[in-house]
């Protein structure tokens, strides 16, 4: 260092004070409960990189929470478009600030609610769209162009965007004014989440097709939200976790680049989507390793100069798989100190899981005393005052870099393999992934890790919601009359210029969105599509 | 009518369900445990999976369900399994079923329900007991 060496308020100085005058706090001064001033992040070397600056280990912005709260975005749907219409207005009223569709089986996998394929799964684990008319009813009295909207979807993505686009014709909303994310990573279904319908390659194509035409038409949208937190789910530790997902961002990033976008506008795009377990300072350690990571491979991999682009920007969910059915209650408090971690780790918006997921889909109940939690942590415990925490702490620095070489590991041996979907193909991630879950689960079985509350004979109590098994017939009746009154030419000339489409390398959305203003349903694209691309088959 | 030798097991998930980290939990463990167990994959319908358990000549069928569809599929394997006079092939399942869904599947066969996270030594040992009744608990390791 230099005589003149740099005022220990460096960061404050080059980044944080530059970035507040444009984007005020959410206070002029933060304070402890007992008066103490709360700095915006701490430092033992006020000269080293802080936050909102490259690789962004301690945030991808100056302020964080401090400027604006994390999103706070329940994933919720089930039954009909109208009966999950009621319960985000619900959740609306009661404070949340973005939605989360979570679509049935059938529409994430391609079947009407009338299939032979969809018999028994009509709106028990989201809800069914499979018109304009449906997504209508879905977002009835909710203005599109002002909240965000979250959607599961993948191997269908390509449909929802194209029915989200016909809806916003509708209602006379420009299509840039649409803002959302879709999570279009089709790769982790095939890797732990299973609702592929096509096989690998077409499925890539479609996923590409939906951001290259995000960036065109719908540019405020997020046309891709990579995955870990299924891969965790799947039983994956959390540098698997991260690693995985990372590599898969690294296949997306290949296949945007062949072809031929402009990969700094698809970088700035991007988002993730991570697990938040129950190990407090391992999942912080996870949330900062994996932002380090990301940044390092955008610029490093992809030759990206632009610091929005290398931004891990992530949503996070707590970690489904850690609910327990045996006293359920105690679930409230896994999921505090699981969105705590993901709140410390720096996320952008986070799910907080109901505490009786574990027996079925949350209750009314469950789902606003969720919505709490995380109120609650924002409001009143100041932890959202400090940005960063916990980082400089040894142990969560030395954590950040153990996760971080681990993954990275990880990541070279699937590079060594051939890449992602080679790794995919020949069954690599799979097996890792298997083998981390059977040994937590004989960890557990053997009582080393057995859960709180959880023992052999314990009893598990009665679920606490039900889906009303009579919307199957409810939706058959609707779609046929539905079909009844369309001009039948007209749907096979749309579903013919498909198959042209998908038989041809064009991008698919302008055709598909043209198909359901005619009156095309989700199921006969996907049928169309099926028979230019083949259909995925598990062996098991 | 109890046989001899390796205990042989049909996994399936019926349905459209992509939870499958228990079932492949519980394939691991039974293999591991001595038997020989046949897993179909995802998206199976009732009458692949009772074709399978009989081609294959398996003594139980695991299914697994955690999308709220057990009632609809596991009732239809265990109607198929009657109607194919295959009532001797054991029916056990997982996932999560509602305590109030037990009564009705127990009625239809299944014996066994279990929750994510039962200890798959359980598992082994049910079966043990239900196929091998006069074997003492490693004889088939």
């Amino acid at each position: 260092m230099s005589a003149e060496s740099p005022p220990p308020s460096e960061w404050k100085d080059r980044t944080w004070r530059p970035f507040v005058e444009g984007h005020p706090e959410r206070a002029q001064e933060f304070l402890t409960s007992g008066g103490i001033p709360v700095e915006p992040m701490y430092s033992a070397d006020p000269a080293s990189e802080g936050a909102g600056e490259y690789p962004f280990t301690r945030g991808i912005h100056p302020s964080m929470y401090r400027g604006r709260l994390w999103t706070m975005r329940q994933y919720a749907g089930y039954s009909s478009p109208a009966e999950t219409n009621a319960r985000f207005r619900y959740l609306l009223e009661k404070g949340q600030t973005g939605l989360s569709v979570a679509f049935d089986l059938p529409t994430q996998i391609g079947y009407d609610s009338d299939a032979a394929e969809a018999m028994g799964e009509v709106g028990r684990v989201g809800v069914p769209i499979n018109t304009v008319d449906d997504l209508d009813a879905l977002l009835a009295e909710i203005p599109i162009d002002s909240v965000s909207i979250s959607m599961t979807i993948n191997s269908t993505s390509s449909i929802l965007l194209s029915l989200l686009v016909a809806l916003a014709r509708r209602r006379g909303v420009p299509a840039s004014k649409l803002r959302g994310t879709f999570q279009n990573d089709i790769l982790k279904e095939f890797i732990a989440r299973g609702t592929q319908r096509f096989p690998v390659e077409p499925s890539m194509r479609l996923v590409v097709d939906v951001i290259e035409y995000c960036q065109k038409e719908v540019p405020a949208f997020y046309p891709i939200s990579i995955s870990g937190y299924h891969i965790r789910e799947a039983g994956s530790t959390a540098a698997q976790e991260i690693a995985f997902t990372l590599a898969d961002g690294i296949a997306y990033m290949e296949a945007c680049r062949d072809r031929g976008l402009d990969l700094v506008s698809v970088g700035r795009r991007l988002s993730f989507f991570f697990n938040s377990h129950n190990q407090l300072f391992e999942e912080v350690a996870k949330f900062r390793a994996a932002r380090r990571m990301w940044a390092r491979i955008c610029r490093d991999r992809f030759g990206l100069d632009d610091d929005r682009a290398c931004q891990l920007r992530f949503h996070s969910q707590t970690g489904g798989s850690t609910l327990q059915a045996m006293e359920p209650s105690n679930n409230v408090v896994r999921v505090t100190i699981q969105a705590l971690a993901a709140v410390l780790g720096g996320t952008q918006s986070l799910h907080t899981n109901g505490w009786d997921e574990a027996l079925s889909l949350p209750s009314e109940e469950a789902a606003r005393l969720a919505l709490r939690t995380q109120q609650i942590i924002a409001s009143e415990s100041g932890v959202a005052d400090c940005v960063d925490p916990l980082g400089g702490a040894p142990f969560i620095e030395n954590m950040t870099d153990s996760i971080e070489q681990e993954a990275l590991s990880l990541i070279h041996e699937i590079d060594e393999r051939g890449g992602m979907l080679k790794a995919i193909r020949d069954g690599y991630v799979r097996r890792a992934i298997e083998d981390s879950a059977y040994k937590s689960q004989l960890d557990q079985d053997s009582g080393k890790t057995t859960p709180i509350g959880v023992t052999r004979d314990g009893e598990i109590p009665e679920a606490p919601f039900s889906v009303d098994p009579a919307v199957e017939a409810q939706r058959k009746e609707a779609l046929s009359t539905h079909r009844a009154k369309r001009d039948q030419a007209e749907i096979e000339s749309h579903l013919n210029h498909i198959e042209a489409a998908a038989s041809g390398d064009s991008n698919l959305i302008p055709v598909m969105v043209d198909a359901l203003e005619a009156g095309c349903t989700l199921g006969e694209i996907c049928t169309t599509l099926s028979r230019v691309f083949g259909e995925f088959q598990d062996h098991g | 009518m109890a046989r001899s030798g390796p205990i042989r097991i049909l996994l399936a998930k019926p349905g459209l369900d992509g939870h499958d980290r228990g079932i492949r939990l519980v394939l691991r463990a039974l293999r591991d445990a001595g038997m020989e167990v046949i897993y179909t994959g995802l998206r199976t319908t009732a009458e692949q999976i009772v074709k399978a358990a009989i081609e294959e000549d398996v003594e139980a069928i695991g299914l697994s369900s955690l999308s709220g569809a057990h009632e609809t599929h596991f009732v239809e394997v265990s109607r198929i399994l009657k109607e194919e006079d295959a009532e001797d092939i054991l029916l056990f399942g997982g996932g999560i079923i509602p305590q109030q869904d037990i009564e009705s599947l127990q009625k239809a066969g299944f014996d066994h329900l279990y929750p994510p996270g039962t200890p798959l030594e359980q598992i082994v040992a049910d079966l043990r007991q239900q196929l091998r009744p006069g074997e003492r608990e490693n004889d088939n390791a």
